[in-house]
Parts: structure tokens; sequence; C-alpha cells
């Protein structure tokens, strides 16, 4: 069982598809159209800074929204019965079965100035609320896309606490808020890490959502890649070069959150 | 707190659920409007069988699915067995590079493919990208689950009951089948699985290296740039009605397996 | 709808005998036989809404070529011809027919993406009116078959939008309808407009107007809904939008089946007039079968039955005269020569424009430009706090050491 020849196919497999496109990223991004040395993409990149500003900034909203509205739910779940808490966490697991693009284009009917909830709205008397095209809908779109990957990995780490430790607060006086402070909530942390990583990671990088809700204007990095190669401004090499920034910083957070992430070893994230 | 909690739990599912239920509503509208309801009608289930671009993309989508999850469930279980040789350092490094496209943003994989494809294509003369470019796409970004779902399975299992195996006169390979391949079975199919949904629902790497094939996903992609028709909702719910399907008899299986389980 | 049904019917049966003599590569079966299967399938790109699909009565186009010629289609499409350039450029993809417009038309040749057409294997060409030949953005008639022409015009919902108001472009700056305008989400389109509204020509290569009319279109963008393309139907017909500015050849739909959406063109500052062409990219994998399926569009039966669904005009007078008498004279689709004076035509513009075109859109999009130190001063904050984060680790670590 110790044949290290079983992994070259593999290998060469993740070298040719893995390592040389990545290559190949770094290259477009420091040379021009003619393939020579240049360092003018990279520098047109700072134009963008404020697409990366905006795409981290409403990243970041919706991760944190998706902690707040994600933990307790997890929390809720962990607490029933072992045949209830399949149930739910099929039920949380559903739609993300359903393609994305499917269930982003579901919202933009709802969010629509004469959509749903607004006809809704204005049928109870309250007014009509512009909703659609706004960096709100923009973030709502990232929540409901990504939420279940918040709550699913925080609910495996609340189930996998020990009672007993719980038990033995419990018994040393310590009412249900101190035991949910002082000893739930610290070991629900690496659960906590990688639903924030989850759910960041795609949401800074997605390019569909702020096409589909945000009506073009809130530009967001994804779009800004996909404009350089498929869409309405052909160059490449920029596109490299914003790919590059975006994983270096994609890089850095993910490192970060690492170092959070004590004793997790080959089932965690990257180890940087 | 326990009616606070409930509320809750409902007020979230609420949001998790309305949108799906507004497009299974929809597709039964007899009006081509989203919003107004026009009678209940059946019509854009009959467009949808007739369509012939979505008939060719679904079967498109499931030919890859088939081919990448197969290719990556072999190439990946190999793999595992492979690395699990590995120590120290050498192991770490190929961890990482196996886990890469895990945390890598999709769409730079995505890119990063389309220039390999692209540049290959010109290469060898100019062929397309389409079918080919989408299996090596979709089974490179299914590799590293079914690795990662496969090590766990080899590192639970006792390695001297292969060593004995051997001992009682096994040839390695023989050895392998009777021995290692039952005890990380579970670990191969999950692998299997994962890879075969993921490369189903996968829209933005196929979207980079599809070329001109249209898979599903690309497909609704391109029917949402247009005039939109209800046709999408009953797309829709046709799909989310196969996947509960599916789910059901996955779990229903599941419970079954337990239970024969227990009675062992 | 019935009636036209019933004269396409009996031109089809006319249409046998006419086409009989066909010399091109591929025989056209005519109406009643299917022809064999070749085992050939051609890869056509096409703008979306552009072709008759079978919907509503309409002759299903590319249903009925392969019938005829036994030549499968694998229709696809984009939505600007800029994602069109780039999927040929950078995208691997291998097409036998796109319908890109004039400035396209021009640059991809210019670049060398272009093959030759042999206008023997497309008799139908002679169907193609004189004035749509030779074109400027194809002097030559080398590259292209005009596939449909039109002009850019606005359209408003009439409940909130005076019809006298839409003769302006300035209407789509005017506050009172901040949040309900549409943009074009191309950056030729969009530019045109605020470069008409300044007096400029769409094809400048004065850096100095395009950044006035950048900024006159940043100045806009708050009042701007979305930029969008074909979208504009949904946004339009459910109200959601009140005005977009779009091709006219779309009120067809748009206002034939909406009774309280209207379409004009802006007369006081003039328009862009298009023309859509079929090309075939270099090295398409199936000439002579593209050049049968451009020929069969040019073919007036087929060009009438399609563009009677799709509502664009088109350049053959035979194909024109084939069409209901209501379209014919539809100032719409067929503007009188006063308004197609005062329109021009998009030209290739030379690369160095292109590119800082490309910028100044992504930064009306983005809203101005930003700053280089911001994004250094962003790496440069996570990577701090990654560093310090793995040094206070270390030092906790040798405390507990100790």
């Amino acid at each position: 069982m110790k044949s290290k020849t079983a992994s070259y196919p593999y290998l060469i497999w993740t070298t040719l598809f893995i390592v040389v496109p990545m290559a190949m990223v770094v290259f477009f991004a420091f040379t021009d159209q003619s393939g020579a040395f240049t360092l003018q993409n990279l520098s047109t990149v700072g134009r963008y800074s404020n697409v990366f500003v905006r795409s981290i900034w409403l990243g970041a909203i919706a991760t944190a929204i998706s902690l707040v509205l994600g933990y307790p739910l997890a929390y809720t779940i962990a607490q029933g019965t072992e045949r209830r808490q399949n149930v739910m966490i099929m039920l949380v697991m559903l739609p993300m079965w359903m393609n994305f693009l499917l269930r982003t284009y579901a919202w933009m009917t709802l969010l629509e100035d004469n959509g749903l909830l607004n006809n809704a709205l204005a049928a109870i008397g309250l007014g009509r609320i512009h909703m659609i095209n706004t960096q709100g809908a923009v973030v709502l779109g990232m929540i409901y896309n990504y939420i279940p990957y918040m709550i699913l990995p925080i609910y495996s780490v609340l189930t996998k606490i020990d009672q007993s430790i719980i038990e033995a607060a419990q018994d040393l006086g310590a009412d249900q808020k101190r035991v949910f402070l002082r000893v739930v909530f610290p070991m629900s942390i690496p659960g906590v890490i990688s639903g924030i990583t989850m759910v960041f990671v795609p949401a800074v990088s997605t390019f569909i959502i702020s096409k589909m809700l945000g009506g073009g204007g809130n530009l967001l990095i994804g779009d800004l890649i996909d404009m350089q190669f498929l869409g309405s401004a052909y160059n490449p090499n920029l596109g490299s070069a914003i790919s590059l920034v975006l994983m270096v910083l994609i890089l850095i957070c993910m490192g970060i959150m690492n170092q959070f992430d004590d004793g997790e070893n080959e089932k965690g994230g990257l180890m940087i | 707190m326990k009616i606070a909690s409930k509320v809750y739990t409902a007020f979230l599912f609420l949001f998790l659920y309305a949108p799906i239920v507004v497009l299974v509503v929809f597709s039964f509208n007899a009006s081509s409007t989203r919003t107004m309801w026009g009678g209940f009608s059946m019509r854009w289930y009959e467009k949808l069988v007739q369509d012939q671009m979505l008939l060719l993309a679904l079967r498109n989508t499931l030919l890859i699915a088939v081919i990448s999850a197969a290719l990556a469930t072999a190439l990946g279980t190999v793999a595992a067995i492979g690395i699990n040789a590995y120590k120290g350092i050498a192991r770490k490094m190929i961890m990482n590079v196996t886990k890469f496209p895990m945390v890598n943003p999709e769409i730079v994989t995505g890119v990063s493919m389309m220039l390999l494809f692209v540049f290959a294509t010109r290469l060898f003369g100019d062929s397309s990208l389409g079918m080919g470019s989408l299996i090596i796409a979709h089974t490179t970004f299914c590799l590293p689950y079914v690795v990662l779902s496969v090590m766990p399975k080899l590192n639970q299992m006792d390695s001297h009951l292969y060593e004995a195996a051997q001992d009682l006169g096994c040839p390695p390979v023989c050895a392998f089948f009777k021995v290692v391949f039952p005890e990380i079975m579970p670990g191969i199919v999950t692998g299997l699985i994962m890879a075969f949904t993921l490369s189903i629902d996968d829209f933005v790497i196929s979207y980079f290296t599809s070329g001109t094939t249209q898979t599903l996903p690309i497909y609704i992609y391109s029917m949402t740039r247009k005039r939109i028709s209800p046709e999408i909702n009953a797309l829709s719910t046709v799909l989310f009605g196969v996947i509960l399907l599916l789910l059901l008899v996955i779990n229903l299986r599941k419970t079954k397996d337990k239970k024969a389980e227990v009675e062992k | 709808m019935n009636q036209v049904k019933r004269f396409f019917a009996a031109l089809l049966c006319v249409g046998i005998f006419l086409s009989a003599s066909g010399q091109t590569a591929y025989a056209d079966t005519g109406e009643d036989a299917s022809a064999p299967d070749t085992g050939v399938t051609i890869n056509v790109y096409n703008w979306g809404e552009y072709i008759a699909n079978g919907t509503d009565g309409s002759m299903d186009v590319n249903a009925e070529f392969t019938r005829r010629t036994g030549i499968s289609v694998n229709y696809t499409t984009f939505d600007t011809n800029e994602s069109l350039y780039s999927k040929l450029a950078g995208g691997g993809a291998s097409y036998d027919v796109i319908i890109p417009s004039d400035y396209m038309v021009s640059k991809m040749a210019r670049e060398g993406m272009l093959e030759k057409l042999n206008f023997d294997n497309i008799p139908n060409f002679q169907y193609i009116d004189e004035q749509f030949r030779n074109p400027e953005y194809d002097p030559e008639n080398e590259y292209s078959v005009p596939y449909t022409w039109g002009l850019v015009g606005i359209f408003y919902n009439k409940n909130y939008v005076d019809p006298d108001e839409v003769k302006s472009w300035k209407v789509l700056w005017d506050e009172k309808y901040s949040g309900k305008i549409l943009m074009f989400d191309n950056p030729r389109d969009t530019f045109g407009i605020a470069q008409k509204l300044l007096g400029f020509s769409f094809n400048s290569e004065d850096t100095n107007e395009w950044d006035q009319a950048a900024s006159l279109l940043k100045q806009q963008k708050p009042l701007v809904q979305a930029y969008v393309m074909d979208q504009i139907f949904d946004k339009m017909a459910g109200g959601d939008a009140w005005l977009a500015p779009y091709y006219a050849g779309d009120a067809a739909i748009l206002v034939e089946e909406n009774e309280n959406i209207g379409f004009t063109i802006p007369t006081e500052e003039g328009t862009n007039f298009f023309v859509d062409a079929m090309c075939i990219p270099k090295g398409a994998p199936h000439k002579e079968e593209a050049e049968a399926y451009i020929n069969f569009l040019c073919d007036p039966e087929i060009a009438a039955a399609n563009m009677d669904y799709v509502g664009y005009s088109t350049p053959e007078t035979a194909a024109k005269e084939l069409l209901p008498e209501e379209v014919q004279n539809n100032e719409i689709y067929y503007p009188p020569q006063e308004i197609l004076d005062r329109s021009e035509v998009f030209v290739a513009l030379s690369d160095e424009m292109n590119l800082y075109l490309d910028t100044l859109w992504a930064e009306v999009k983005m809203g101005g430009p930003g700053e280089t130190a911001t994004l250094i001063a962003i790496l440069v904050f996570f990577l701090l706090l990654y560093i310090g984060i793995v040094v206070y680790k270390k030092r906790k670590l040798k405390k507990q050491m100790s």
C-alpha cells in the first residue's frame, strides 16, 4: 500500500490543468499583447481600485449578515432530535441544489418595482420601495446564494460539542447565557471561520449576481474580469492582472482565517 | 425563547423558499408576464419539451457530468492511495495543490483554464473548445472533492489488513480489490456523487471553457439575457422536482442502511 | 396574423418553382421534400431575439434550413458586438456564421478575423439593394452580406412620458425620470448618445471629445436604473422602466404587444444608423455550408418571413414587398429620408482609441477612476493583519512554552 506511483497520473493531471494554467495567468499579467514583459497591466489595475473596494465591502456585509442570520438557525437546528436535525439540514441544503442562476432570477421577479414584493407592499397600504438594481439587492443575492455555506459548517461543529462539557459548566453554576458565551460559542469558532471563508470568497468574486440584481452599474471584480475576457472590453492581459490581484487577496484572507483554525489538519483550508 | 426560535426558523425558511415557490407557481401561469396571474396553464411545459436547444443542452450536461465524475473518481481514488504514501513536506505540498481549486475563486480557475485551452487549440491547429475542454475542466475541479472524501477512509483503515492479505498470497492488485476497495467504498461513492452534482451545477467555469457547446446552466444564462419567457420557470420546477425526488430516495436508502447496520 | 400566414404559404409554393434553378452548393429541395441528413452541423452565432423561431405562428427559420438542406444548426446568441469579438478573439470557439454590426465587421476584417466569401455560393446576394452593397465598412464587399438595418431610438412609456420630450436625447438626463431610465450595456451605443448630445461624431479620434462624453455619462449614471441589453423587453413591458434607448426593430415586439409603449427616433440631434451583416470567421470548419446558410437567409421569402417576426428592416426590396402593407409603410421600420439623412454610421475606431474607450467605459460603469494607492493600501492592510496574527500567535506559543 505504500506505492507512490499510484499518484503519478494525478500529479501529471494537476500539473497540466492547475499549475500550468495558473502560470499562464501570471505570464499574461506581466506581458503585453506582443508577449513582451510589462508592468503596465498591474498598474492599470490600480485604476479599478473602486471596484475592489466595492466588492470587498459588499462581500463583507453579506458575510456578516449571513453569520448573524445563520448562527442562530444552526444553533436551533443542533438542539433538535436527530431525526429533526436531518430534516432541517436537508431543507437548508435543498435550495442550494437548484442552479444559482435560477435562484437569482427568482429574486429579480420578487424585487422589481412592479414585482411581487412591491405589489404586496402596495396592497397592504405601504408604499413601494425601489429595490432592484441597488447595492442592497446585490448583497441580498449574495446572502441568499451563500447562507447555506455559513449554516452547515457551524451546525456540524455545534453537534460535535461534547454535551458533558456543557453539563459540567452548568453544574459549576453557569447560567444559559454564560454557558453559551463561555463554552459553546468559543468551541464553535472553527465552524464560524470556515463559514466566513465559504461565504466571503465566492461573494467577493461573484460575477452574475451583480449583473442580474445590480443592473450592471454596480460593477464587481468578477464582472471586471469577465469584461476583459468575454465581455465588452477584450484585454486578456489586463484581465489576468486583475485575476492575479484577486487571487493574492483571497489567499491572504485564507491565510488569516487559517490562523484561527488550530489543530485542523487536512480537512481545513489551504495550509499557508 | 422556544416560540422566538420557532418564529425565527420559520422566517429564515420563508426567506430560503419564497423565491422557489414563486418560480413554481408562475410556471403554471397562463399569461406570459412574470408578476401577473392569468389563470392555470401547462403551456410552458409543452414549450419546454419542444425546445430542441434545451434538450441538446441537457444531453450535453448529463454526458459531461457522467464522464467527468467517473474520470475524477477513478483518478482521485488512485491518487488518494498514492498520496497516502507520501510523508512530511512532500505530502503537504501535494495537498496544497490539491486543495487549490477549492480555495481559488471560481472565476480565476475558469479564466486560467480558458487561457490554457485556447493556447492548446492554437498550438494543435484551429479546433474549437467544446465537449473535450469541458470534460477536462469539470474533471479538474471535481478531483479535490474526490481525493478529500477518499483520504479519511484510507487513514481510518488498518494498513496491516493489506499486508496480511499479501502475506496470505494475494498479489497487490488482488489485495487492493479484495481488502482496500471495500473499506474505502463509502468515500468513493460520496466523492462520485459530489463530483456528479458539482459538474451538473457548474456555470462559472463552463462559461469560460465551453466554446460553442451549450450546457444547461449556460443555456439558462442565455435565457436570462433575452426576453424572459416563463419557460425558465417551468424548467426550474422540473429541476427542483427531480432534485427533491433524488434526495428523498438517497435519504430513504440511508435510513434503510442504518437500520440494517443496527440489526447486524 | 392568419392572413399573413396563408399569404406566405402561397408564396412558398411559388418559391419551389423559382428556386428550382438554384446553383448553390447545397440544393434547396423546396417546400415538401426533406433533404437527407448531411451529418454536418454549423455553428451560428447571432444576437438574441434575432431570428424567427417558430413562436406565434412564425417560421422556424433554422428548422426550415435543416429540412431543406440536411445541415443541422447549432444556434447560440450573444448580446453585444464587443462580447462577440471577445469570444472569437480569445474564447477558443469556432463559428461558421456570425452576425456583427457594421463597425465590428470592419474591425474584424482589418484584423484578419474574417473569411472572404465566395459569392458563387450566395446567388441570392442579387436581391440585396444597391445602396447596401459595397458599404463603407466593407468597401469591396468581400466579407459580409447585410442581414438587417435600423436606427436607434427611444422606447418610452406613454403613461408617464410625453412624446414631445422624446424628440431629444436630453430626456435621458431628465431628473424627473430618475431610476426609470435604462441604458445600453455596450460602449459604442452608450457613448453614441452622449456624443450626439454634445454634437460630436460617433467616430471621433479626439480623446478630448470622448472624455467629455464620458463625463456626461457619469453625470447621468445616478439616474440610470440599469445598463442592459435585451432585458429591456421585460423591464419596459413590466413598467419597471419608462425610458430606454434601443434598436427600432424591437418595436415589433415591444410597441405592438404593449399599447402603452411608444417609440420615437430623436430627430433633434440625430441618431445611429446600423447594418448587421452576416460573415464567416477565419478558419470556419464548414465554409460552404455557412455560405448556403447565408444564401438561405437572403432568399426573399425567407427574409420576409424572418423579418416579419424579428421586426428589423430588410436590405432587400424584394423581401420588403412581401411584408404586410402596414409594416412596409411603418415609419419606425422604414423611416423617411430626412431622418435617415440625420443619422450617422459607426466606423471602426483605431486600436488606441478602442483601448481608451474600454477604460472610459469601465470608469462610467464603476463611477470614476480609482487610485492605485487605495488598492495597495488594501493589500498591505490584509498582509499586515496576517503577519500580525502570525507573530502574535508565535509569541503566545513561546510564552506557553517557557
